[in-house]
């Protein structure tokens, strides 16, 4: 604990797991006073599980992962407000209501908001997003009137928000302007994989087709689009779900430096004294190797709140996640994914690829052609283990060894079908090799070598 | 909803109003030959003042059977006082025997005389002043108020005494209520039993299972939440509310009141007969509807997660064990004329194994008695220490225990209201630590009167002890709550708050064992489904979210949270015991920092 004579007053605007986890970290590690920010909640909730709400699964409680408690307990002060302005001279926070607050150190962990790209009707009644807690309770104001929806951009929050609507019985239409689901992110097998897995939900998927343009009906509520190809599609709710972007724009007289994002060093620092950003608003000078400059899951904004935390607390800490990690589940279809795998193989990658005889399970392991490390993989309807994956790229393990040892890494629980046996069979077929598995699934396999 | 789930709805609706209007389907009426079924020839005295008072009542038809229950209990009363005036040792011979001894010393020979015994009643209260007093025979007390005093004491003991040797004892009274409303039943429901029973019985398990079963061809396998915070039957509503109303009457007259429900035990007789040559009693209609509701919400749990063979297995083996362990093999026991015994069952959620009159049915049974003796005490000392070091208490909890076979299949629609906060957590380890204490200390005086022979433990009555750990814990506690509250604070309030062998289970895999639930690196998301569907009301997110394992003494390894996690970050494994208990763990996928929090 440092003195009191050092203690500063560290804001922090944004109660997302950015926000929070700095927080939370910087009173672990320090006495500084602290508060946090918010006009969307009180208290901090997993924006991931908004969706579970709508389809009742659970109560907003439920989301809350500290007990309301929590805060004045670890004197960790919450304000609900909205910031307007803010004075990087005199170190002031302007709010919409007119009141002002003073900082030591600002922390800017603002979030995203929904893509709009200037579609006509964009602003309309029952035209949204999905991102925050306004969000979720539009959907639910205009659930009750909708029959059918059109859902735009085939991501992650898109497959959210179909699942969402199909519990109120609501018939979705799936835009996406991709040859396949998410088609940025996943190779072919894999977008084709999740579109099969959305049809057999009876989601009206339509791939390669773009949004033109909304109509309103006489209340200004959306009641039709417009294709790119002309199609019109009756509907009383459209779902923008395209992307997110940096939630900056209260920021543009600050006088911090933008770009798409808020523009930070290594250290998460501005070029602004004592002003920080990071998460999904967070946008890096100099991206990490292989990965984007604007780091938009749970998981880095989580890590970004790690480490940010050192250095506020005096301990200057660049920002070094580890391989690369991601995890979602489509309807019932859960999906992993530890290291590189892009869209397209680049030159000098390989990829091997098996897929279950019921077109709902695969496992995708990529890999340096030359020297046939492991780059990274995607897994659907297997659950894998992280520390195993991690380990195994970070120390460049060949695909031989991966795939001799893949029951190390296997986390479905006890009793389901391993299918490690049938992945050895096609890479031994595909590759001419006579590979044996080495291993079993479990932790005294694991553990006790 | 599909036509033949409609069908199976409505077919189960009715028979369950059946199974509901079936209480009042009878008349009651006392003869002659009910009264010799339901007191023996042995006891001819008592049927004598039984008649003597309930002139009035007999062959007389009730309709009502409160009005009938209330005026058997009233000539109860009478009979108690007439018995009690006749073989009560009267003021009168108080005053003879005192006169007769009006020295220091007592001389039982003295009061030779005062009782006719050529009578069988003078005979019995000879015989009691001999067995009362026989301690003072010849023994010289400090002056004659003294010997007086404890002659006054002695004889109030043999009055007090009376009913329970002579008449209708106040503990027997709801077991003589309610075999005396049972055989006297007569009406509908006794001509039309079979009827009743099949439809009842085998049409409200059909039902349900048509409602049920046709599920499994609905949508594709995976968790299904949906609406069960929307709705009232699982989130406290007004359906909801009326299960419960319903659950807490059913225990309440079945463990105090079972007169009102002879219909439904008459209904069950025939397989009673069939199945250990006996009547059925409240115990066995139990036994059936228990065994029936954990095979039907077991396949309901099934169907739910067909997407899991771990699911399916534990609930398969919840199935089998009580059917088999819990329901036929006790029933066959008692067909051999064996000591009832669940064989499953383990102290101290038997609580009452070591107690004098089940020990002494074990000996009398001779040399198998004392093999189900041992194999209760190896269950107890080796079982439960040996098998919760290789798997963790799921072994028993949710794999073969009947309050949790009940708690994961009826109970399953109930998980996500149990209590998370740490409010809960702290009056939990309290009460449930608190009622293993009881248990133990209650087992202790019941072994000590079983070898000493005597009922009184510092100064306490170590039967009263029993009666109240019965009272309070095993019916209140165990069954009134436990199950009753399903609905109000989810399926696992005995398990959770209450069970003694759950903490003592729970102390052992919390110390010593290789089970954990594995969270997967850095993987979640904290979107709390974990927590939520967690029967024993474990925050399992607060761990997941740090990256630590989780290893907590209350968790009975139903699986659910690893179910129903979105990004596969938890699982249930054993592993080697070292390092099992992470308190710094690292969250994979962060090289910056090592952090600790």
């Amino acid at each position: 604990m440092e003195a009191s004579a050092a203690q500063k007053h560290i804001v922090i605007i944004g109660n997302g797991i950015s926000g929070i986890t700095t927080a939370r970290h910087v009173r672990k590690l320090s006495n500084h006073r602290i508060t946090v920010i918010s006009g969307e909640t009180e208290h901090f909730f997993s924006r991931t599980a908004l969706m579970y709400i709508f389809m009742g699964h659970m109560e907003y409680s439920h989301i809350k992962p500290y007990e309301d408690g929590f805060w004045k307990k670890n004197r960790i002060e919450l304000k609900k407000a909205w910031v307007k302005t803010i004075d990087i001279d005199q170190k002031i926070l302007h709010f919409e209501g007119g009141e002002k607050m003073q900082y030591d150190k600002l922390v800017l962990a603002t979030g995203s908001k929904s893509n709009k790209f200037g579609w006509k009707g964009q602003d309309l009644e029952g035209v949204q997003g999905l991102y925050n807690y306004q969000d979720l309770e539009m959907m639910e104001k205009y659930a009750p009137t909708t029959r059918q929806a059109v859902i735009v951009g085939g991501g992650l929050i898109g497959v959210e928000m179909a699942e969402m609507l199909m519990t109120r019985k609501i018939a979705v239409t799936f835009l996406v302007r991709e040859d396949r689901f998410w088609g940025n992110i996943l190779p072919k097998e894999e977008g084709e994989l999740v579109s099969r897995h959305l049809l057999e939900h009876h989601i009206d998927l339509r791939l390669n087709t773009e949004l033109k343009e909304i109509i309103a009906d006489k209340n200004g509520r959306a009641k039709r689009v417009i294709t790119g190809n002309g199609e019109e599609i009756e509907c009383e709710f459209v779902g923008l779900t395209a992307g997110v972007s940096p939630n900056i724009d209260f920021l543009k007289e600050s006088g911090i430096e933008l770009n798409r994002g808020i523009l930070v060093n290594e250290y998460l620092e501005t070029k602004i004294s004592e002003v920080y950003a990071l998460g999904d608003c967070a946008e890096r000078r100099v991206p990490v190797k292989n990965r984007r400059p604007i780091e938009q899951v749970w998981y880095t904004g989580r890590m970004m709140g790690e480490v940010l935390a050192q250095t506020l607390c005096g301990k200057k800490t660049a920002y070094q996640p580890s391989e690369w990690f991601n995890s979602a589940k489509f309807f019932d279809i859960e999906y992993q994914t530890y290291g590189v795998v892009e869209a397209e193989l680049k030159e000098n990658q390989d990829t091997f690829y098996w897929e279950a005889a019921n077109g709902k399970i695969c496992l995708r392991i990529n890999y340096d052609k030359t020297t046939e490390t492991v780059l990274g993989m995607n897994v659907f309807g297997i659950r894998q283990r992280h520390e195993v994956w991690d380990k195994w790229i970070k120390t460049q393990k060949s695909i031989d060894y991966v795939i001799e040892h893949l029951p190390h890494a296997n986390f479905d629980p006890e009793f389901f079908k391993q299918y490690e046996r049938q992945i050895l069979i096609k890479y031994n077929h595909e590759r001419g090799k006579k590979l044996r598995i080495k291993t079993r699934k479990g932790l005294f396999a694991l553990l006790s070598r | 909803m599909r036509p033949i789930q409609t069908f199976g709805l409505v077919l189960f609706i009715l028979s369950f109003a059946t199974f509901i209007l079936a209480l009042s389907l009878s008349k009651f009426q006392i003869t002659e030959e009910v009264l010799s079924k339901v007191i023996s020839e042995k006891e001819k005295d008592k049927r004598e003042a039984f008649q003597n008072v309930a002139s009035e009542m007999m062959d007389k038809s009730y309709s009502s059977q409160f009005t009938f229950v209330a005026e058997v209990k009233e000539v109860l009363k009478k009979a108690n006082q007439n018995i009690k005036d006749k073989y009560a040792i009267s003021d009168k011979e108080i005053a003879q025997i005192i006169a007769k001894n009006p020295a220091k010393t007592y001389e039982l020979s003295k009061i030779e005389g005062i009782f006719k015994t050529e009578e069988p009643l003078g005979e019995y209260k000879a015989q009691a002043v001999k067995d009362y007093t026989n301690w003072m025979e010849g023994r010289e007390f400090n002056s004659p108020e003294e010997l007086q005093n404890n002659l006054k004491e002695a004889i109030e003991g043999i009055n007090n005494s009376v009913i329970n040797q002579k008449g209708f004892p106040e503990y027997d009274t709801k077991n003589f209520a309610f075999q005396i409303t049972k055989k006297s039943s007569k009406g509908f429901l006794v001509s039309q039993s079979i009827f009743l029973l099949i439809f009842i019985f085998l049409g409200g398990t059909l039902g349900a299972l048509l409602y049920i079963y046709p599920q499994r061809f609905k949508g594709t396998p995976g968790i299904k939440n949906d609406h069960i915070f929307q709705s009232g039957l699982t989130n406290r509503g007004a359906i909801g509310i009326s299960i419960g109303v319903f659950l807490i009457s059913f225990y309440i007259v079945l463990y105090f009141y079972p007169y009102y429900i002879t219909n439904w035990v008459i209904l069950v007789d025939p397989i009673s007969y069939a199945l250990n040559g006996g009547e059925a009693s409240q115990w066995f209609l139990y036994g059936i509807l228990y065994t029936l509701a954990i095979l039907v919400m077991g396949v309901r749990m099934m169907v739910k997660y067909r997407h899991s063979p771990y699911q399916i297995w534990r609930t398969g083996s919840v199935m089998f064990f009580q059917t088999s362990f819990a329901f036929i093999i006790p029933q066959m026991l008692i067909a051999l004329h064996l000591p009832y015994m669940d064989l499953k069952n383990i102290w101290p959620l038997d609580y009452d194994l070591f107690t004098p009159s089940r020990l002494n049915g074990f000996m009398e049974a001779g040399n198998i008695g004392y093999l189900m003796l041992s194999w209760g005490i190896i269950l107890t000392i080796i079982g439960v220490p040996l098998m919760v070091y290789f798997f963790g208490k799921r072994w028993y909890c949710s794999w073969v225990c009947g309050c949790g076979g009940l708690a994961e299949t009826l109970g399953d629609p109930y998980r996500q209201l149990s209590d998370k906060s740490l409010k809960a957590w702290q009056i939990e380890r309290y009460l449930v630590h608190g009622v293993l204490v009881f248990a133990i200390v209650m087992t202790g005086m019941m072994l000590y009167t079983f070898f000493t022979d005597s009922g009184e433990v510092l100064g306490l009555n170590s039967y009263t002890v029993k009666e109240w750990y019965g009272f309070l814990i095993a019916s209140i506690f165990a069954g009134v709550v436990g199950t009753g509250f399903y609905p109000f604070m989810g399926n696992r309030v005995w398990c959770r708050f209450g069970c003694p062998l759950a903490a003592y289970l729970g102390l052992v895999q919390r110390f010593q064992s290789r089970f954990r639930i594995t969270t997967n690196g850095g993987q979640c998301i904290s979107c709390g489904n974990c927590s939520t569907y967690c029967e024993m009301g474990i925050d399992v997110r607060w761990y997941a979210q740090r990256g630590q394992d989780i290893v907590r003494s209350s968790c009975v390894g139903c699986g659910v949270c690893s179910s129903v996690c979105p990004r596969g970050v938890l699982n249930l494994e054993n592993g080697p015991t070292q390092d099992r208990i992470n308190s710094n763990p690292i969250l994979i996928g962060n090289d910056s920092v090592k952090v600790n929090v």
